[in-house]
């Protein structure tokens, strides 16, 4: 049985730089805060990430931002932190501006092995921009290629030694989609359980997509 | 028309109260929309979508009795009523653009005569994002526009045609600000309601689209405390 257990100050070595990361969490609930500290702690830099958000400046991916390790961000929303619209705006940093229900069916269909998906979100707009229309039973829709990452770091509520998953309510977000559409997962918990001490009916992520664990803090 | 700010807040999220009906699933923005739950008529109780992926979302909890992972779309703490579900953002967005969501009421930059609406971004100067605007404007079953009626700088924000990003090509159904309720109807912007002491001229005055007049024309149906 392979071992999935990572120590937390093993956890960096696993990023490099100029990785395409996919970061879990709305406004930082349900992001693995402790996974961002080593990340700033080893100063990985040039690194994408897709998110829903850059967070407050000093919270969850905001971290990663105030440190200058991100070379380019996708994301739906970044309102609540002046720094990532001054470095869009300086052009310091690129960042891309997704629709948040898109980037949602973006991620899950690059994790569920689809080639994209068909919105009528973005029709008209500069979401439009280099992108190719369809008609589907005379309704237009845009098409929204997958997205993919190196390596997806997730937050759940707790995990069994496989890596089966439960996540605590709006902590979920966008873990459960990232979990599937990246070539690495790492996913930090409050809470470790043996095998079997996670009820089939409640498991949210299968094991399968998940290749590390590391135990956070129980909070 | 009316100028002190709590007052004209309270206009606004009374009048938009009155759109929701009993057992209807609302998506409320940030700001001023987030207060009509405040208003609703008594009877009228509404299911509260939000995008970080919760329907049945209560006001603020009691001091104390936060929780890390129950909060608002724009991050603050938030009560979870009996027979709320939690679930990932496909699903919430699942609920959002497959049409599940009976309103949505959101704030504007600018709305013009089609009915097209701007409030994500102003280039160069404020970006903060669609967020989860565009889906809720293409895919919630009615579009409600809640917003001060002029800009800060006192210029209009019902203009002809919006200069800023629109957020969708679907047309908004209705504008409610503190000086009038515009309906888009195929035929442009129909103005149905003054606010409380707003005459016809000044609500002409701060709007620079054309309005037709409706023939039933009359002053908002709220009591102001």
């Amino acid at each position: 049985m392979i071992d999935k257990l990572l120590k937390r100050e093993d956890f960096a070595e696993k990023i490099f730089d100029g990785a395409v990361l996919m970061i879990g969490g709305f406004l930082g609930d349900g992001t693995p805060e402790l996974l961002i500290d080593e990340i700033v702690k080893a100063g990985k830099k040039n690194l994408t990430v897709i998110a829903n958000d850059t967070a407050f400046p000093g919270k969850g991916i905001g971290k990663l931002i105030s440190a200058g390790l991100v070379k380019k961000a996708i994301v739906s929303h970044i309102g609540t932190n002046p720094e990532t619209q001054k470095m869009m705006i300086d052009s310091t940093m690129e960042v891309e501006l997704v629709p948040q229900g898109t980037l949602a069916e973006k991620v899950r269909a690059g994790g569920f092995g689809l080639g994209g998906i068909l919105t009528p979100t973005g029709l008209g707009t500069v979401v439009e921009d280099d992108k190719q229309r369809c008609v589907v039973d005379g309704k237009e829709y845009l098409i929204e290629p997958a997205i993919k990452a190196d390596i997806a770091l997730l937050k759940a509520k707790k995990a069994d030694e496989l890596g089966n998953l439960t996540y605590n309510l709006t902590a979920q977000n966008f873990n459960p989609l990232m979990a599937f559409a990246a070539q690495m997962t790492v996913v930090e918990v409050e809470e470790l359980v043996p095998r079997g001490g996670i009820s089939p009916n409640d498991v949210r992520t299968p094991h399968a997509v998940i290749d590390y664990i590391v135990k956070g803090d129980c909070q | 028309m009316i100028t002190d700010k709590v007052k004209v807040r309270e206009i606004i999220a009374k009048r938009v109260a009155l759109e929701l009906h009993d057992g209807d699933i609302v998506n409320l923005g940030i700001g001023i929309p987030t207060l009509v739950g405040n208003y609703l008529p008594q009877g009228v109780h509404i299911f509260l979508q939000s995008e970080n992926g919760v329907l049945g979302m209560g006001g603020a909890p009691k001091l104390g009795h936060e929780n890390k992972d129950m909060n608002n779309a724009g991050g603050m703490p938030a009560a979870f009523l009996p027979g709320a579900a939690a679930f990932d953002s496909a699903t919430s967005f699942g609920l959002i653009r497959g049409g599940h969501v009976a309103a949505t009421v959101l704030g504007a930059l600018q709305v013009d005569e089609k009915g097209h609406l701007a409030n994500w971004m102003i280039p160069g100067k404020l970006i903060p994002g669609m967020g989860g605007a565009m889906d809720l404007v293409t895919g919630a079953k009615k579009v409600i526009v809640s917003m001060t009626h002029l800009q800060k700088d006192g210029s209009a924000k019902i203009i002809p045609e919006c200069t800023l990003p629109l957020t969708s090509i679907r047309k908004i159904d209705l504008i409610v600000t503190e000086a009038a309720v515009i309906e888009v109807t195929d035929n442009g912007l129909l103005l149905k309601e003054l606010g409380p002491d707003t005459t016809l001229e000044e609500v002409i005055q701060a709007t620079s689209a054309k309005l037709t007049l409706s023939d039933d024309l009359k002053p908002m149906p709220i009591q102001m405390s």
